[in-house]
């Protein structure tokens, strides 16, 4: 772990550690949380276009400067894992890529870079996706993440199956990580959304498949805990995901879901697929293992119909 | 002067073929548009050559117009158009710079019966079914694996050297590349050969293109009656012997003031350096020699013949078993009592799309390793004996390494010969180049009883799909009539160190079927409240 990398962890833990502490018992006296004066937990919002819904859901949750401030390094990581036109619904929205990079630069930070580990060809996958195009329009970079080079081992402590994982350099340097997947079937974990676009960030997929996917997955989400999640179904690849065959697979939805605890996004986005999140192995285990809540009731969530 | 002006062009255009071909062995980025490649190669003899037997069009006619320059000006082929001629000049002339000694050519015997015997082997072998010999002596194809194997990688690895620097700096303009195609085979092959070639170049010259190279040989046997020819002037000639110290060929016999046209490679260093100028480029009638037999000869090519028939014996094709690469991933080490038992039974190695059948591709293919320089997935990998003793080197399709990009049609864009031909991206998707087989008793849900799918995940037609199993798991099932044999799914399974999942190549490809699906996206409950 880089020096820059153990300061910011220590400091996030030592946050989260006394808020939780703070702020726990209250929440549970309460019972279903809904106090409009405290901020939201997670922000579901539906009906307009990407970029636009994202607007007004960053802005629900205190806006971008909350999460990125003044002369900071930040990393994007939407899915770009597949050789598919945006219509495939296969990657994130690039329209919603480029409008996050557009934030985090009015946000004051010096630079924003882009980036996955992807399935097909990285190059076709970048390019494809519309997602390099919209990033530098933006003003942000596209970094490559093809070989295992750019990874380097990070050890998970509190993991269960999964102990170490090489991770891309750009997670261990950066002082920011938001983290854009698309909601999406698939037909390894049922589905894909912020916790699996995490297998983005790690080189080694394999050893997860091979030690079972759930729990390295859950595992996984001990050590990284993206500072947002933002996930895009605005188009959602109803079967055959994650690659999809053609549009024939997508949905329109027109959502979106904002949200800081990983596990409750997941949760709430699994609701919006249709499917039980208490079928989703990596949610249950995620959640006993203390990474975010799947009880939705007892967060502060905002939902807004465009 | 202008024959040094002659000699400056031949120069120029000998530099710029060469510098064309091998960037298109070293482009690592591939950008290079496919009508380059196709032009800078349009005149490569061999490759050419099989293609018009193939097609047998204009696309595939620059043999023809070799012979035809050759039938002109005599071999320019050899001097100017040839990738591995310039090579080995460029390696005389850095040998030659720096010494304090000026090294000199000399004249060689012609030793014809070599050249002649290399050639009736290499012809027996074709007729017999079997290129293999083309396939190793082809200057352009050895040219292609000498380039992959020993210039290319350095080349990534300066690349990857220069990534850490300026990532270090923040700048990502530059990005790693992994060499994946090493194949101890075409390496050896490579080193051999280019060994061979600049020990020769060193000591004799353009030795290689007088004794083993078979276009030399036949350029040699058509420039015998070429039109245009160099000659040496008996009254002007001094017998200085200036000519012959610079003629790479070793083709003048300053003594007799005589020059052998059929090894003369047309690069007119000798006209240049003749005090008396009586070295010229002029249209001369044939006048041969009286051919006697010789009974030494006859009996060489005789015993040849015999041995050629032995190798071809040989020569079948074997079928092949991925070898199971454990210790090369240390990362994807399995667990103890993790790894899989049953080995992958492939029938067939797969080749590429639009190369038709193994057949097919095996008989036109020069092993020149372009598709492998222009895959970028890199799944396509010089094969070892994959494909039989007669078909060692021809890239075969290497699913563990990688696998074939459902939208690229690269490989058959580029390749010279007509072994890959050309298709168009949609018409790839229908090619059934093999079929998946899957291996339940390695899999990870059987053997482990977790969730997997990684096959799944990456097919690109659904033929793997994931069907409920015990414990609330999916397990993959297999549809082979919609399977196109991209090998995904192979490469995907996470099991070592058999997969579970392998494609089966098809020896003659075949057409998979199409699901014909919709192309619109359906809205869904646009107006309906979240449900949480």
């Amino acid at each position: 772990m880089k020096r820059r990398e153990f300061i910011k962890r220590s400091i996030t833990s030592g946050v989260v550690a006394g808020s939780a502490l703070t702020f726990m018992p209250y929440r549970n006296l309460f019972g279903a949380y809904n106090n409009p004066a405290d901020p939201y937990d997670l922000v579901a919002i539906k009906g307009g276009e990407p970029h636009l819904m994202f607007d007004t859901a960053i802005e629900s949750l205190g806006g971008m400067r909350k999460f990125v401030k003044s002369g900071q390094r930040v990393v994007v990581k939407p899915n770009i894992g597949w050789d598919a036109p945006p219509e495939r619904a296969a990657n994130t929205n690039p329209r919603l890529v480029g409008r996050i990079v557009e934030h985090c630069f009015n946000a004051g930070a010096k630079e924003v870079l882009v980036f996955d580990n992807t399935c097909n060809d990285w190059n076709k996958c970048y390019s494809n996706s519309g997602i390099e195009k919209a990033v530098k329009d933006a003003g942000g970079k596209m970094v490559p993440g093809n070989t295992e080079g750019y990874y380097h081992k990070v050890a998970v402590t509190q993991g269960k199956s999964l102990k170490d994982s090489k991770v891309h350099e750009l997670i261990l340097e950066s002082d920011v990580f938001i983290n854009v997947p698309v909601l999406k079937h698939h037909s390894a974990t049922d589905l894909s959304i912020s916790m699996k676009n995490l297998m983005g960030i790690i080189w080694d997929r394999r050893y997860w498949h091979r030690n079972d996917l759930h729990q390295c997955i859950a595992d996984f989400t001990t050590w990284s805990k993206p500072d947002l999640n933002i996930i895009d179904a605005y188009r959602v690849m109803q079967k055959n995901g994650p690659r999809g065959v053609s549009v024939d697979d997508v949905g329109l939805y027109k959502a979106q879901i904002i949200s800081t605890d990983i596990v409750a996004a997941d949760t709430s986005a699994t609701k919006l697929f249709g499917s039980d999140p208490a079928d989703v192995d990596y949610l249950k285990s995620a959640d006993q293992m203390g990474v975010g809540k799947m009880d939705l009731k007892s967060l502060n969530i905002k939902k807004i119909m465009l | 002067m202008k024959w040094k002006l002659l000699k400056k062009i031949r120069v120029w255009v000998s530099l710029s073929f060469f510098v064309c071909t091998l960037f298109l062995f070293l482009d690592f980025t591939f950008s290079l548009a496919f009508q380059f490649i196709s032009t800078v190669l349009y005149l490569q003899f061999v490759p050419s050559l099989l293609k018009f037997i193939n097609l047998i069009s204009f696309s595939a006619a620059g043999f023809i117009f070799i012979v035809i320059i050759t039938l002109l000006f005599g071999r320019v082929y050899c001097s100017s158009v040839c990738p591995l001629g310039t090579l080995q000049d460029i390696i005389s002339n850095i040998s030659k710079r720096g010494r304090r000694k000026k090294r000199i050519f000399k004249y060689l015997k012609p030793h014809s019966w070599i050249r002649y015997s290399v050639l009736l082997i290499i012809l027996v072998f074709i007729l017999s079914g079997s290129i293999l010999l083309l396939n190793l002596f082809d200057p352009y194809s050895l040219f292609g694996k000498i380039s992959l194997n020993l210039f290319r990688p350095p080349v990534i690895w300066i690349n990857n050297f220069l990534v850490g620097i300026f990532e270090s700096f923040d700048q990502y303009i530059l990005y790693r590349i992994e060499v994946k195609h090493y194949n101890p085979l075409s390496i050896i092959f490579s080193l051999l050969m280019l060994g061979f070639i600049f020990w020769l170049s060193l000591k004799k010259g353009r030795l290689y293109c007088n004794t083993v190279c078979p276009v030399g040989t036949v350029l040699g046997i058509i420039s015998k009656i070429s039109l245009y020819r160099i000659s040496i002037s008996e009254t002007a000639c001094t017998q200085c012997g200036v000519c012959s110290y610079v003629c790479k060929a070793g083709c003048i016999d300053y003594e007799n003031a005589t020059l052998d046209v059929s090894r003369c490679i047309s690069c007119y260093n000798c006209m240049i350096v003749c005090p008396e100028n009586g070295i010229t480029y002029n249209r001369i009638g044939s006048n041969k020699p009286e051919k006697k037999t010789d009974p030494v000869k006859r009996q060489f090519l005789y015993n040849s013949l015999l041995l050629a028939a032995g190798i071809l014996g040989f020569s079948k094709l074997v079928s092949g078993q991925d070898k199971p690469k454990l210790d090369s991933i240390p990362i994807y080490k399995p667990k103890p009592g993790l790894a899989t038992t049953i080995p992958e039974d492939k029938k067939f190695h797969v080749t590429a799309p639009g190369s038709l059948s193994i057949d097919h591709f095996k008989a036109y293919c020069t092993a020149c390793h372009l598709c492998v320089a222009v895959c970028p997935n890199q799944v396509l990998q010089p094969s070892f004996l994959e494909f039989g003793f007669d078909g060692m080197m021809q890239p075969r399709m290497d699913y563990h390494t990688a696998y074939c990009n459902y939208d690229c049609i690269s490989c058959t864009e580029v390749c010279p010969s007509g072994a890959i031909l050309l298709v168009t991206e949609e018409d790839k998707k229908k090619i059934q180049i093999g079929k998946v087989v899957f291996i339940k008793d390695n899999c990870i849900v059987v053997t482990e009883n977790t969730a997997c799918g990684a096959c799944s995940e990456h097919c690109p037609t659904k033929s793997v799909q994931m069907v409920p199993y015990e414990k609330g798991h999916h397990i993959p099932e297999v549809d082979t009539e919609i399977c196109v044999g991209c090998g995904a799914c192979e490469f995907a399974c996470p099991t070592l160190p058999y997969k579970a999942i392998f494609v089966d190549g098809n020896d003659i490809h075949l057409t998979a079927k199409v699901i014909e699906a919709s192309d619109e996206i359906r809205e869904v409950d646009l107006e309906e409240e979240f449900p949480f």
